[in-house]
């Protein structure tokens, strides 16, 4: 893999890991006296083993195939595969702090091992570590087939995802060790929130490096979707961590807000995050692996378009729906509101056009588990953003909000449509990827595709219905006006759907070990076969886009 | 809420970016042919098309074909 690159890109790659080597190494040594400093040991650590893969090819043969007549796949599959690590890791993470939740006695008396230390590695495990490492390699590989052009270098895509692992590594180590700034899916500390606006700006160059490079005039709505995904996860990253370090040789920042201005900023960070990171970025997968594995173009493809500039121009004032009934004036929380209800229409319009464009190919679904993982991820895309604009309506918030309805309805989004797309995305792309005929067992495919729905499908009525039971419970009076249920009260209540809902995620547990087990199979064992269409287009006779006659 | 004085603003820049990207892609001829555009990528032969064509591409569509 390293001697695809040529000597200078080997230098340059030298370079950059040395550089990592040395920050570790000045994190280590300035923090010494603090949990910075075991960062610092992990950044050096992460960059030495990168920089020995580096340089123990530096005197390989330079590259002698014709760059431009192939694209940059490596770095492809190397976030494929971190991708399912991550889900494996992470979801074994959540099923863990979830049996906390059912049996506290779990925690076996460690500090590191705390509820409050361990969600978070969950949480940014699977969004971040899973969901991070599949878009960063998804974006390389659709930016590159639907511009028909490669990357313009070869340096670029390994530091963008590497660099981001990194910043996975240092945040969920960094949580064990009680390294957090307390803002949900935005824990990692100053440093690290540094280091990732690097790693981003980037990802961001990149990704239009190569579309300035393409061949193909039009961008694809797919593009659109990863574009916007880049561009405002940075805005609100960096917004959002605007803070000051108590010291330079420690972990430990203020934020540049306080009180409700500080909740706001965290909301319009982590409202947004939800989605550009969980929703744009998956849409384009949906809208590039869907087609392609339905064979069939999207239904319609000017809604795609309209859906996109809608999402866009709508989620971004949506985040206060979060904060109702706070300190934020009512005013706000109204237009968080409104904007989250508008939003029903352009989500609506693209899971509707992805169902639509099944229409006439159920046979598909029916016979490629592949295609149904796709099929049932925009069913639950539909189902959670109507859930997502019901529950922003005031008075339904009364009831759900602080509740585990809102468990529910992240998962539902999170398992149901993230994971579910992702996973379709993966056993789609894992053969054409490797040039394998197919994948390695179509009956563990089929496996892991209900054992995914029926977790999902579990852990969610769980929370629905514990939310709703805890909603209820702490709203319900007395005839002399007191509180009828106490709080522990309704805990007893949780009991048997916490033991549902650790039962739920442990099926979709085992659904994505299956597949980090398939897809290693199959670059392992199955044939190698080019893709049908795999033919050299030297000669301009043979685009493929437009056919002769026309 | 001082905070909405930062926030409102930031988010209309972002409107705004998102405005200014939709007229461009508008100008350059992004959506004269989207049944044409959808169905495109469906016919993949998985390697790059030579970078003859990539300086052509310049120009709005109808010159390639």
């Amino acid at each position: 893999m390293m001697s695809n690159l040529t000597g200078a890109e080997r230098t340059k790659a030298m370079l950059i890991t040395g550089i990592g080597v040395l920050i570790g190494l000045i994190m280590a040594a300035a923090g010494r006296n603090d949990v910075m400093g075991a960062q610092g040991w992990i950044v050096l650590l992460f960059s030495a083993v990168l920089f020995f893969l580096v340089a123990r090819a530096t005197y390989d043969p330079e590259p002698t195939e014709d760059r431009s007549a192939s694209y940059y796949d490596d770095p492809t599959k190397v976030g494929i595969i971190l991708a399912l690590f991550w889900a494996v890791v992470a979801m074994s993470v959540g099923v863990w702090v979830a049996a906390q939740l059912a049996w506290p006695d779990l925690r076996f008396d460690a500090a590191w091992s705390s509820f409050g230390r361990i969600r978070p590695v969950h949480t940014s495990g699977v969004i971040f570590g899973f969901g991070g490492n599949a878009l960063i390699a998804t974006s390389f590989h659709i930016m590159q087939r639907t511009s028909r052009a490669r990357m313009p270098d070869q340096v670029s895509p390994w530091f963008v995802l590497l660099g981001f692992n990194l910043f996975c590594v240092v945040a969920a180590s960094g949580y064990l060790m009680g390294v957090t700034q307390s803002k949900e899916y935005a824990e990692p500390e100053w440093y690290a929130d540094i280091w990732l606006v690097v790693v981003w700006v980037v990802y961001f160059v990149l990704y239009i490096r190569t579309l300035a490079r393409r061949n193909e005039p039009h961008i694809y709505v797919a593009n659109w979707y990863y574009l916007a995904f880049i561009l405002v996860v940075a805005v609100l990253h960096i917004v959002n961590n605007l803070a000051v370090p108590a010291s330079w040789t420690g972990a430990k920042s203020y934020s540049a807000f306080s009180g409700v201005q500080d909740a706001m900023t965290q909301w319009w960070y982590g409202h947004n995050a939800v989605a550009f990171f969980l929703t744009s970025g998956f849409l384009g997968m949906l809208y590039y692996f869907l087609p392609k594995r339905a064979e069939r173009p999207i239904y319609s493809y000017r809604l795609s378009i309209l859906s996109f500039w809608g999402i866009t121009f709508f989620y971004i004032w949506a985040g206060s729906h979060h904060l109702h009934y706070t300190a934020l004036p009512q005013w706000v929380q109204t237009l968080g509101m409104t904007f989250s209800i508008m939003l029903l229409v352009p989500s609506w319009a693209s899971a509707g056009n992805a169902l639509m464009t099944l229409n006439g190919a159920w046979h598909k679904v029916r016979d490629d588990a592949t295609l149904r993982f796709m099929m049932v991820a925009a069913v639950f895309y539909g189902l959670s953003t109507f859930e997502g604009s019901f529950m922003a309506i005031r008075p339904v918030n009364a009831l759900s909000h602080y509740t585990d309805w809102t468990i529910g309805h992240v998962h539902a989004g999170a398992m149901g449509w993230v994971a579910l797309i992702t996973f379709g995305s993966i056993y789609a792309l894992t053969p054409v990827l490797w040039r394998r005929e197919t994948m390695y067992s179509w009956k563990a495919v089929e496996w892991h595709f209900w054992l995914a729905l029926s977790g999902t499908v579990v852990y969610v009525f769980a929370m629905w219905n514990s939310g709703i039971t805890q909603g209820l419970m702490w709203r319900t009076y007395t005839e002399s006006g007191t509180l009828r249920y106490s709080f522990v009260d309704s805990l007893v209540a949780m009991h048997p759907y916490y033991i549902a809902r650790a039962f739920g995620g442990l099926l979709f547990l085992i659904g994505a070990c299956i597949a980090f087990w398939n897809v290693i199979m199959t670059i392992r064992h199955v044939p190698r076969q080019s893709p049908a269409l795999d033919y050299p287009t030297s000669s301009e006779a043979l685009e493929p886009a437009v056919p002769a006659a026309e | 809420m001082t905070i909405l004085t930062i926030l409102i603003p930031v988010t209309l820049f972002m409107g705004v970016v998102g405005l200014a990207a939709f007229f461009w892609s508008l100008r350059s001829h992004q959506y004269d042919d989207l049944s044409g555009d959808a169905e495109r990528i469906l016919f993949d032969d998985d390697k790059p098309l030579p970078a003859k064509i990539a300086r052509t591409s310049a120009k709005p569509k109808e010159t390639i074909r």
